[in-house]
């Protein structure tokens, strides 16, 4: 380095902390080596949110939050989509990443929270980093939620209209909550206008806060790994983890490489399947909302219905509250739980290679039962179809709440003293 | 006891096996024929005359810009002379003819406009083209309908059957697996020719639900080309630096 | 040493590949981005050429059109109006219309294809103001007694003449803009095509 441009570090070290920000976070921030294909999901999160960000910014330019009628009849929210879609030069790109990443995200996050249960990330002294998580995930879902409202198509509509009215079973003050929330006695222009500015400014603030303590808190306390040991136990003479790896070059240079193959499946949704049969964008979202018609069937996008699954499931009435509101708690807390299993889990090992067949036979069944219930979730009740939600939902929160004992009677396999690694 | 554990059990993994058959089950099932979905210019250029000529009287297309005819092989002479009403530019949408207001008068609804609709009439039980192309031929004569049409795809619908000139009149007649199709009364086309004319309609359709469509499936692959080229250089990159790791 | 750094050579070679490989992705996903800035087929279609009719206008009057939503005016000039231009011209800062890029049919003393009718873009040079008429000559305009008759910028002041010439001295920098036109018919103009573009 010439001596100018060190001169002019210096001058801004001497201000602001850089060199020791690219030190303690990248080229001397120890990872453990031995992190695997789960791994990436983290650093793909963080891709996804720049790729909403920018292509959120660029869609604010030309997208219109009104639901008044234009002169062809049409609402004003839903014409400036399709004039994003057709008249804006590239505006079709633009809006397909942004479609497709909001997909991408639920996807990529399911697989870094999952990763998380498979080797104990949540345990001590990492019980932070997991609440900051699962905040992040309630906030991506508002994100979410308010976003798709915007496009003004009947899924969006009525989705929002049904989401909104599941406050109105909060006791006493429920209704004028969700007149609250809506603006209005239905969904309208006053409620499009709000969840717009929430979805474009409030809500990622608030992600972008809780991303940045999501980080911090992991670099503070240092990474997990597949084995669920310390690395910082192991230390050479100058206290570098003996397992450990400057995240920079070798994490940049490796999660390059996840980047590049999440990106090929992604163009390849954005470019021949943006619509993802249905799922990403839903047909019925192609017409506009019209408030006197609610389509035949409505289900919520994919990445809600596991969820939704659990709220349907509730039909008992209890303690002389209605099924409506027992299951709004039920889907409220089937998200609050996964905040609670720093504390749930007893385990004397974190990781999934040395727990034994009893916790690995419980996260096999809620795997099981996450799914059949997201699925069931995109279809229309049937007693039947009720039943298995219900016993599916039954099986999901003893997942959880009857860790504490199962987790400490499982056999386990001893860990081992230093990290696996080929 | 335990038996009936056991027995509650399994017909709860029966139920959640079955779960998607059920779900065809328990909404009425559309049988739609797959339609023959072209690309073709001259496919779309016939099918985008008979929209022009049988479905913009009523129904618009209002997200559709006339000159992007272009992209479909039109020059921009052809689409002034052809397929506008004189008054209008290249660079107009296409919008009806009749006002919303006359149109609920007459229909009881005002038409909905179509720009959209082979996306979103797709469904489980077809893509969007394949219930127009199915809806477009199973109209059929019902005096009991104001219209003096009914349609087996679309029960009750507020729509005659526009093309009938071109089709002819069909009858239904109820049999044992629902209502089938007769004609009584040869159109203009002949049944081949009719389903082919339907068949440009349609595809024409979806090129107007999404225009850039073609172009976007192009930019893919160069897309797709490249990244895996980039891929294999990140993968090098990495196993280069990490070499150094054991 | 030889095996490291033949190594090292290696790993460069792989930086700088992946490195310009991927700027060329950073790049190429810019296009579409930078591309939504430009107008949008709606703006295209709003800017779309318009047709006028000039022969209801009476010698010495001035109607207004809109184009790509800027005010475009059509004066026809009468005999005594053109006379004055070649007064004008000593005083003037570019009489031939050399500094700015006109169409050709633009680049002669009365800046238009048929004398009698001048097109410009009625938009100051300066800084967009619209200038006003103040066609008549002498000190009837408030304009001095040897004024021969143009257009006057409210906001700072330019002056024009008959043609759109800007005089010497002033704060517009060039003429006013001649838009791209033509005739399709003897008294029918279209503004916005002169069937180059």
């Amino acid at each position: 380095m010439t001596t100018k441009s060190q001169a002019l570090l210096n001058w801004v070290d001497e201000r602001f902390p850089l060199t020791s920000s690219i030190k303690g976070h990248l080229t001397e921030y120890y990872a453990p080596k031995n992190f695997n294909f789960w791994y990436f999901f983290g650093s793909l999160a963080l891709m996804v949110l720049v790729i909403q960000i920018v292509t959120g910014i660029f869609l604010v330019m030309h997208y219109k939050p009104d639901a008044s009628l234009n002169a062809a009849g049409v609402p004003v929210a839903f014409a400036s989509v399709e004039y994003i879609m057709r008249d804006v030069p590239g505006g079709w790109i633009i809006r397909y990443l942004h479609s497709t990443g909001a997909s991408a995200f639920f996807i990529v996050v399911y697989l870094h929270m999952f990763r998380g249960l498979l080797y104990g990330s949540y345990r001590k002294p990492r019980e932070l980093i997991w609440i900051f998580g699962t905040l992040i995930f309630l906030v991506l879902m508002a994100e979410a939620f308010m976003g798709y409202l915007l496009p003004w198509g009947q899924m969006s509509f009525w989705g929002a209209q049904v989401i909104v009215n599941l406050f109105s079973a909060i006791p006493l003050i429920g209704p004028d909550l969700s007149l609250v929330i809506r603006g209005d006695f239905v969904v309208s222009d006053a409620t499009l206008n709000r969840f717009f500015s929430f979805h474009v400014i409030a809500v990622p603030l608030v992600l972008i806060g809780l991303v940045a303590a999501h980080i911090i808190a992991l670099h503070e306390v240092g990474s997990n790994n597949p084995d669920g040991i310390e690395i910082k136990k192991k230390k050479d003479a100058n206290g570098i983890p003996l397992d450990g790896i400057p995240f920079h070059p070798y994490y940049t240079v490796k999660d390059i490489v996840g980047v590049v193959a999440f990106l090929f499946f992604f163009s390849a949704v954005v470019f021949f399947a943006p619509e993802a049969g249905g799922y990403f964008l839903e047909f019925n979202n192609f017409l506009p909302a019209d408030p006197l018609v609610t389509p035949l069937h409505i289900a919520p996008v994919w990445y809600f219905t596991p969820f939704y699954s659990v709220l349907r499931a509730v039909t008992y009435p209890l303690f002389g509250l209605d099924a409506k509101f027992w299951g709004v708690v039920a889907m409220g807390a089937s998200v609050v739980v996964i905040a609670f299993l720093p504390w749930l889990d007893r385990s004397p090992v974190k990781s999934m290679r040395y727990k034994g067949p009893v916790f690995k036979g419980a996260v096999a069944i809620f795997v099981v039962c996450f799914v059949i219930l997201g699925y069931l979730g995109v279809l229309p009740p049937t007693p039947g179809r009720t039943l298995v939600s219900q016993i599916c939902s039954v099986l999901y929160f003893a997942f959880f709440l009857a860790m504490p004992w199962y987790s400490k009677l499982d056999k386990c396999k001893p860990e081992p003293e230093r990290v696996t690694f080929k | 006891m335990k038996s009936r554990v056991i027995s509650f059990i399994k017909r709860a993994a029966a139920v959640a096996l079955f779960a998607p058959a059920m779900a065809m089950a328990a909404g009425a099932v559309l049988h739609l024929d797959k339609a023959p979905v072209s690309t073709d210019p001259a496919a779309l250029q016939h099918g985008a005359k008979l929209f022009v000529n049988y479905c913009l009287n009523c129904h618009g297309a209002s997200f559709l810009r006339y000159n992007r005819l272009q992209d479909i092989g039109l020059s921009e002479a052809a689409i002034r002379d052809n397929l506008m009403f004189t008054g209008e530019k290249t660079g107009d949408q296409m919008k009806v003819a009749m006002s919303r207001a006359e149109a609920k008068q007459w229909f009881g609804a005002a038409p909905p406009d179509l720009t959209l609709v082979a996306r979103a009439r797709a469904s489980e039980f077809g893509s969007g083209a394949d219930w127009l192309y199915t809806y477009l031929r199973q109209f059929h004569r019902d005096p009991n309908r104001p219209t003096g049409w009914n349609n087996l795809v679309f029960p009750n619908v507020g729509m005659p059957n526009v093309l009938w000139e071109l089709q002819g009149e069909q009858v239904a007649k109820a049999g044992e697996h629902g209502s089938t199709l007769e004609l009584v009364k040869p159109g203009k086309l002949s049944p081949e020719e009719y389903d082919k004319a339907v068949a440009d309609l349609v595809s024409y359709i979806v090129w107007m639900g999404e225009p850039v469509a073609e172009k976007r499936k192009v930019i893919g692959m160069y897309v797709l080309a490249f990244l895996a080229g980039l891929f294999v250089l990140a993968l090098a990159l990495k196993k280069n630096y990490w070499k150094d790791i054991h | 040493m030889s095996v490291e750094q033949k190594m090292d050579s290696g790993r460069r070679t792989l930086l700088l590949a992946t490195s310009a490989v991927g700027g060329v992705a950073a790049v190429a996903t810019a296009v579409p981005f930078v591309a939504s800035l430009t107008p949008s087929e709606r703006a295209k279609a709003a800017g779309a050429p318009v047709e006028v009719d000039v022969g209801k206008l009476a010698p010495g009057e001035m109607m207004t059109v809109e184009w790509r939503g800027k005010p475009v005016w059509v004066l026809r000039r009468t005999p005594e109006m053109l006379a004055s231009l070649a007064k004008s011209e000593p005083a003037l800062s570019d009489p031939a219309s050399e500094k700015e890029q006109q169409p050709e049919y633009a680049k002669n003393e009365y800046r238009s294809i048929k004398p009698e009718f001048l097109v410009a873009v009625g938009i100051c040079t300066h800084l967009g103001c619209s200038p006003s008429e103040k066609f008549k000559p002498g000190a009837e305009s408030g304009m001095g007694d040897d004024w021969p008759g143009g257009f006057l910028c409210p906001c700072h002041g330019s002056r024009f003449d008959l043609a759109g010439r800007v005089y010497k001295s002033m704060p517009a920098p060039t003429n006013l803009e001649i838009p791209p036109y033509k005739y399709i018919a003897d008294t029918t103009i279209v503004v916005g095509d002169d069937g180059k573009a």
